[in-house]
């Protein structure tokens, strides 16, 4: 009987899940909730919810406790939606929880960002089960494994909040969490059409995804799902483009696991260019439209 | 209506905290304290809301060392009612904390409790949720905006990929995230006259009952600045170069 239960709020989820349980030394199930059925990952057995949506945490949360008691590990991908609904899961299971997991060191030690990332600190799970968050870029998938068996359940929602509305706004370009590039713009983009014809353009013309500051989402500028940092999405690009963003510890949180950070800042003294691997002094409403043009294929 | 917040004693977002040469802790010696930013966000929020509903009494609570007094005293000055320090040295994971207050809330019987996403030191984004959990309350977290109407609420709150609006009923907990609000500035003069409000000193009422210990800090690996280039041209040659296009 598998230790370890992951739990994918969505279906790619389940391959660097797959990978925290290989360091772990653990067999696995998986949990799907909605979407196709991912295979290739190497889980003992794949259940799946079949939900259309998946619904408010105080509905889902007391289910999945039930579910979820036999393991001693039930793991998510790092999320809003895994934090809000693990949260309420650890509760209900009165369970010790670690969030954003980094690295496995033992069965019974984690790494884990505090202080937006400024520290790193070693956990020690006392007592278990223990529900984890996990930082998907930190784990790699395993090479591929042979299908597992599927089994679906039904999963008795005990509806609390009620869902007035939902509005996704998941657009065409690739996931932030996902993207291979990264383009995000911060204060100095004006406004929504500046920020979408600026950084939006050069995006699409590198395949990329958009990200924001906090400073440029509360100024309207950026929806706030686009926001990277400590308080928003946690990106792993192969390359990161910051244009007119100052570097702040928060949205550096954010950023840190991407493999080259270039920035484009007028102010040769911003704190972003302590941390970029390129850096270039100009003002980006040049820059960006060259590089788009130049890089446009 | 009844509001409890929960707050906590936080070292300053923006200072620059360093782990202790040996691991052990994190050097905090000459760092400023603050009320932890979501929390003063959730603080503001009660106080709007009183203003909005009116008959609303805000009770500030705040577990941990006697320095959190300057907190509490300072979310008093934001317009709380009453502040509760729950003293204590001992450690609390953030399930400690949430059985603590689950302790409190059934004692001060709040019909809502709204307190912060997460606290800026630990970053855990937990105890709302487990809260809720205990207390079998609807939650709603990550909330930008609140509506009150009678003994329901409505909340928007962002989401992955956007937002969404919850309808609950209460007695609920919401946990406030950065859009909700822009916290009233408070100058040392309110923070004086709020002197004469009560601030309750009590034991805590549960033991904490640690689910997970930290055993050491260290610093990430340095990221070491690149180099910088003059020109678009020059910038897309060393990204080609180091293989990221
Ligand atoms: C609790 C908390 C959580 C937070 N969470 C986050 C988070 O998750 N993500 C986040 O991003 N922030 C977060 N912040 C906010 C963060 O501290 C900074 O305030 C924010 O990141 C600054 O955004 P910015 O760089 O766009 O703006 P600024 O700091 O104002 O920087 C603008 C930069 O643009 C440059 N510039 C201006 N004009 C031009 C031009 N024409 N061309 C080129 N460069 C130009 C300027 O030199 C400056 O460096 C948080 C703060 C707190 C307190
Ligand atoms: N020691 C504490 N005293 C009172 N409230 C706390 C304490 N620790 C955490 N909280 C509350 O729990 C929220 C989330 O904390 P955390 O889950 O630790 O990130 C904070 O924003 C506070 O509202």
């Amino acid at each position: 009987m598998a230790e370890l239960l992951a739990i994918c709020f969505k279906a790619h989820e389940a391959f660097p899940l797959a990978g925290l349980a290989a360091k772990l030394g653990k067999s696995f199930d998986l949990l799907l909730l909605t979407g196709a059925v991912p295979q290739g990952h190497g889980a003992e057995r794949i259940f799946t919810a079949e939900l259309q949506e998946i619904p408010p945490a105080d509905g889902i949360g007391s289910p999945l406790a039930t579910f979820s008691k036999p393991y001693r590990y039930i793991v998510a991908a790092s999320s809003m939606q895994s934090k809000d609904v693990l949260g309420r899961l650890a509760g209900l299971l009165d369970a010790s929880m670690i969030t954003d997991v980094i690295s496995v060191d033992s069965a019974t030690q984690f790494k884990r960002p505090i202080l937006a990332g400024a520290v790193i600190a070693v956990v020690e799970v006392l007592e278990f089960p223990v529900v984890i968050t996990a930082r998907t870029a930190g784990f790699a998938a395993p090479e591929s494994q042979p299908d597992s068996p599927v089994e679906a359940i039904s999963v008795a929602v005990a509806t609390m909040s009620r869902l007035v509305s939902r509005n996704a706004r998941s657009g065409s370009r690739p996931d932030l969490t996902q993207a291979r590039v990264v383009v995000t713009g911060g204060r100095p983009l004006k406004n929504s059409a500046t920020f979408e014809s600026v950084i939006g353009g050069l995006a699409d013309a590198l395949g990329g995804a958009v990200g924001a500051t906090r400073a440029a989402v509360d100024s309207g500028i950026a929806p706030n799902e686009l926001q990277v940092g400590q308080t928003g999405k946690i990106v792993a690009p192969d390359l990161y483009i910051a244009a007119g963003v100052s570097g702040s510890t928060q949205h550096m949180a954010g950023i840190k696991d991407s493999k080259l950070i270039v920035a484009i800042n007028k102010d040769p003294e911003a704190p972003i260019f302590e941390v970029a691997d390129l850096g270039l002094v100009a003002d980006l409403f040049d820059a960006l439209p060259e590089l788009q043009k130049k890089l446009t294929p | 209506m009844r509001i409890l917040v929960p707050l906590k004693r936080v070292v300053d977002p923006y200072a620059k905290v360093k782990p202790l040469g040996d691991g052990s802790g994190l050097s905090t010696q000459g760092l400023k304290f603050e009320i932890n930013p979501f929390d003063e966000i959730a603080i503001e929020e009660s106080v709007r809301l009183r203003e909005k509903l009116g008959n609303t009494e805000i009770i500030v609570i705040s577990i941990g060392s006697p320095e959190c007094e300057e907190q509490l005293r300072k979310a008093l000055a934001m317009g709380a009612d009453q502040a509760i320090l729950v003293e204590t040295t001992d450690i609390f994971d953030s399930p400690s904390v949430a059985d603590e207050l689950n302790a409190w809330v059934l004692k001060l019987e709040p019909n809502l409790v709204l307190m912060g996403k997460q606290a800026t030191d630990d970053d855990c984004n937990q105890v709302g949720q487990m809260l809720a959990a205990k207390l079998n309350w609807p939650q709603a977290t990550f909330a930008s905006k609140i509506e009150v109407n009678g003994s329901q609420v409505l909340v928007t709150r962002e989401t992955d990929t956007g937002d969404e609006v919850l309808q609950l009923d209460l007695p609920a907990v919401i946990t406030a995230d950065l859009r909700l609000n822009e916290p009233r500035y408070i100058a040392l003069p309110g923070i004086i006259k709020a002197r004469s409000k009560p601030l309750d000193c009590q034991a805590p009422l549960a033991t904490p009952r640690l689910r997970t210990r930290i055993l050491s800090y260290c610093e990430p690996p340095p990221r070491i600045a690149g180099q910088k280039v003059d020109s678009v041209d020059a910038l897309i040659l060393a990204i080609k170069a180091r293989g990221a296009l």
